[in-house]
């Protein structure tokens, strides 16, 4: 399976994230929050017009606006 | 270690329960709630630890990291070089990401305890830590706790004052994880376990399909419950303490004071046909009490009662997430929500959260909006029963047409200042049983904050109301404003004087239109008006404080347009 980014992830698939995207703080932000390349993750779900995609992250859940999402390479399992 | 100075800082991840345990060291009075970033500021309180010896604990805003990203991280990792102690609070459930800290802090300081919080949520959630193995991996003392039912303070407290200095080893960002893994390796166990029904729960209140639905229906519940438990409060026990108890006392003074002059109108109020009235009369023990206890004090019980359950309960942050996307319309993330929230108790507090926000822009957007369109519980319940009685459909309209004002307003600020909005990155807690202690002593602090608060300053409103009239000055003020007031809302000049109380408690104000006889639709007009106008003075100071001198003026100036255009529009089509 190719790389995908985040919000091409369907609800409840597992994927490995592969690469952040972005500017410093883009990945700083993320990376307290738990999210870093290498990390499994699992989608939950995501809204309608380019809503959040929330995504669970160890024991952790998080909200991460569609922006930010596509910035997020994964790769599933 | 510890001396008479020792300043001891409450550090951790958001959430995690640092205000919990600070109220336990301190015994003082913090908001606590199941959202992150309910504590923005610095809370300071002192913790005995031998019999004359007192230390200063300090509760910090929540941070992931020690590399600041934000204003609010830039102030808790300030504090740093403050503290002498620190106690680093760890959510047990949620180690891996909460060790990251840990491991700055003790590169940091070498002073430092980790309290495990949240210690009795871990056995629910099958995972099982060795203490004594993440103790010596770690290399610092480790105590389990649990602030909301105060497990594990003694201990804490005890192992605080016989802190040992720990070695520190300099690791980079990689090396930290890879160390979180090995530690974690050797000390966590995790059971498979099966959904609880508040788990359940959360999966369903997440998914857009039925996560919308729901949020409807729990706005719309909190909203009739809020509306069904004030009422009842004010049918059965306010009303009729002030009719049955408090009035036959009024009367007797008011005969005794000879039933007029200056000093009988300033305390008892002027009679109306004879009798006193408290929508009316305006004297300070009959409208200065009735307004802050009759009127809005059941609506401020029943409001922080509600917002208190849904705030530990976790669904703050889940309602976030579901109007995201509206919310981008107006400029704002799906966070903004929280202070909106806030604001509908007290604006005060719904302002400080603003700092909740990111950046400048999206700070003067929420609290422009805040300003303008969302009026404190003490404003809506004066609303709720002066327009009430003309229909409930009048106090319908009026919120629909703040609701517009939001809309039409964010959608312009959005469309006109250069930038857009941020995008929403926030961590979502799990759901948690609200502990009934806990709600009450949140409900406890916030109601008692508000008599504090609200009662000097409505007496102080009634007072000057009284002096005002006894010097004419509306006179002249209603002459100057006359072509605005008469002239473009069609409001009775009279309706300055209410204007100007605005300024001090918007309680006072709206009471205040209930003597000068208004048609609905002039009422409906001067209560909107009063809404959109201008904030009291007491939201205004923090709002410059958090908004800086320039864009409150400019913020002012858009409250003051809106009020004179929505006014004007009024008058034209109601």
């Amino acid at each position: 399976m190719g790389s995908l980014n985040l919000t091409q992830l369907k609800a409840k698939q597992h994927a490995k994230v592969l690469e952040l995207d972005g500017g410093y703080a883009f990945v700083q932000r993320l990376e307290a929050l738990g999210v870093r390349p290498g990390i499994q993750i699992t989608k939950i779900s995501s809204h309608f017009w380019k809503g959040p995609v929330t995504v669970l992250v160890g024991k952790t859940k998080i909200a991460i606006g569609y922006g930010m999402a596509k910035k997020i390479k994964v790769m599933v399992k | 270690m510890l001396s008479r100075e020792s300043k001891i800082l409450l550090i951790g991840n958001p959430n995690v329960g640092k205000s919990a345990i600070f109220s336990r060291l301190t015994g003082a009075k913090v908001t606590i709630s199941n959202y992150p970033g309910t504590t923005v500021g610095l809370s300071q309180g002192y913790m005995k630890f031998r019999p004359d010896e007192m230390g200063i604990v300090i509760d910090v805003p929540g941070i992931y990291s020690l590399v600041p990203l934000s204003k609010a991280d830039e102030v808790a990792v300030d504090m740093l070089k403050e503290g002498d102690v620190i106690i680093n609070v760890v959510d047990a459930t949620n180690l891996e990401r909460n060790l990251f800290l840990t491991l700055e802090l003790k590169e940091k300081k070498p002073l430092s305890i980790v309290a495990l919080n949240m210690w009795d949520e871990t056995r629910h959630k099958g995972i099982e830590i060795d203490v004594e193995k993440l103790e010596r991996e770690l290399g610092l003392t480790v105590v389990p706790v649990c602030g909301i039912t105060g497990f594990g303070i003694k201990e804490l407290r005890e192992k605080l004052v016989n802190l040992k200095k720990t070695s520190k080893k300099v690791l980079t960002k990689d090396q930290k994880w890879e160390e979180i893994g090995r530690i974690l390796e050797l000390s966590q166990t995790l059971h498979h376990h099966h959904h609880t029904l508040l788990e359940r729960f959360e999966d369903i209140s997440t998914r857009p399909g039925t996560g919308l639905p729901i949020a409807v229906l729990v706005v719309y519940c909190s909203f009739m419950l809020i509306r069904l438990i004030a009422e009842t409060l004010i049918e059965n026990v306010f009303e009729p303490a002030f009719t049955n108890i408090w009035m036959p006392f009024l009367e007797r003074i008011s005969s005794l004071m000879g039933s007029e002059g200056f000093f009988h109108d300033v305390i008892i109020g002027r009679l109306i046909n004879g009798n006193i009235d408290y929508g009316q009369s305006f004297g300070l023990l009959s409208t200065g009490l009735y307004v802050p206890l009759a009127a809005v004090l059941p609506y401020i019980l029943s409001f922080y009662l509600i917002l208190g359950i849904l705030e530990d309960w976790g669904y703050l942050p889940r309602l976030a997430t579901q109007v995201d996307n509206f919310m981008h319309r107006i400029g704002l993330h799906g966070y903004a929500i929280v202070p909106m929230i806030l604001g509908l108790g007290c604006n005060v507090p719904g302002a400080m959260a603003l700092r909740l926000l990111e950046n400048r822009r999206e700070k003067f957007i929420a609290a422009t909006l805040m300003a303008v369109a969302v009026p404190c519980m003490a404003q809506i319940a004066m609303i709720v029963g002066l327009v009430g009685e003309r229909g409930g459909r009048y106090v319908a309209l009026i919120f629909g047409i703040l609701f517009l004002i939001v809309v039409v307003k964010g959608v312009l600020m959005n469309t006109i200042m250069p930038g857009k909005s941020p995008e929403i990155l926030w961590e979502i807690p799990p759901y948690r049983m609200p502990h009934p202690k806990a709600v009450i002593k949140k409900l406890w602090m916030r109601v008692t904050e508000f008599l504090k608060e609200a009662v000097p300053y409505v007496l102080l409103g009634v007072f000057i109301v009284n002096m005002l009239y006894v010097l004419n000055a509306f006179d002249f003020l209603a002459r100057i404003f006359a072509p605005v007031l008469t002239g473009m809302w069609g409001l009775p000049k009279e309706t300055i004087s209410a204007l100007m109380m605005g300024f001090l408690r918007k309680d006072v104000a709206v009471g205040m239109l209930a003597p000068l006889s208004l048609t609905t639709k002039q009422l409906v007009i001067a209560c909107t008006i009063l809404a959109i106008y201008f904030p009291c003075m007491a939201t205004f100071v923090v709002m410059l404080r958090e908004l800086g001198i320039k864009d409150m003026l400019k913020s002012a100036l858009l409250m003051i347009l809106t009020a004179v255009s929505v006014g004007a529009l009024l008058n034209i089509f109601l």
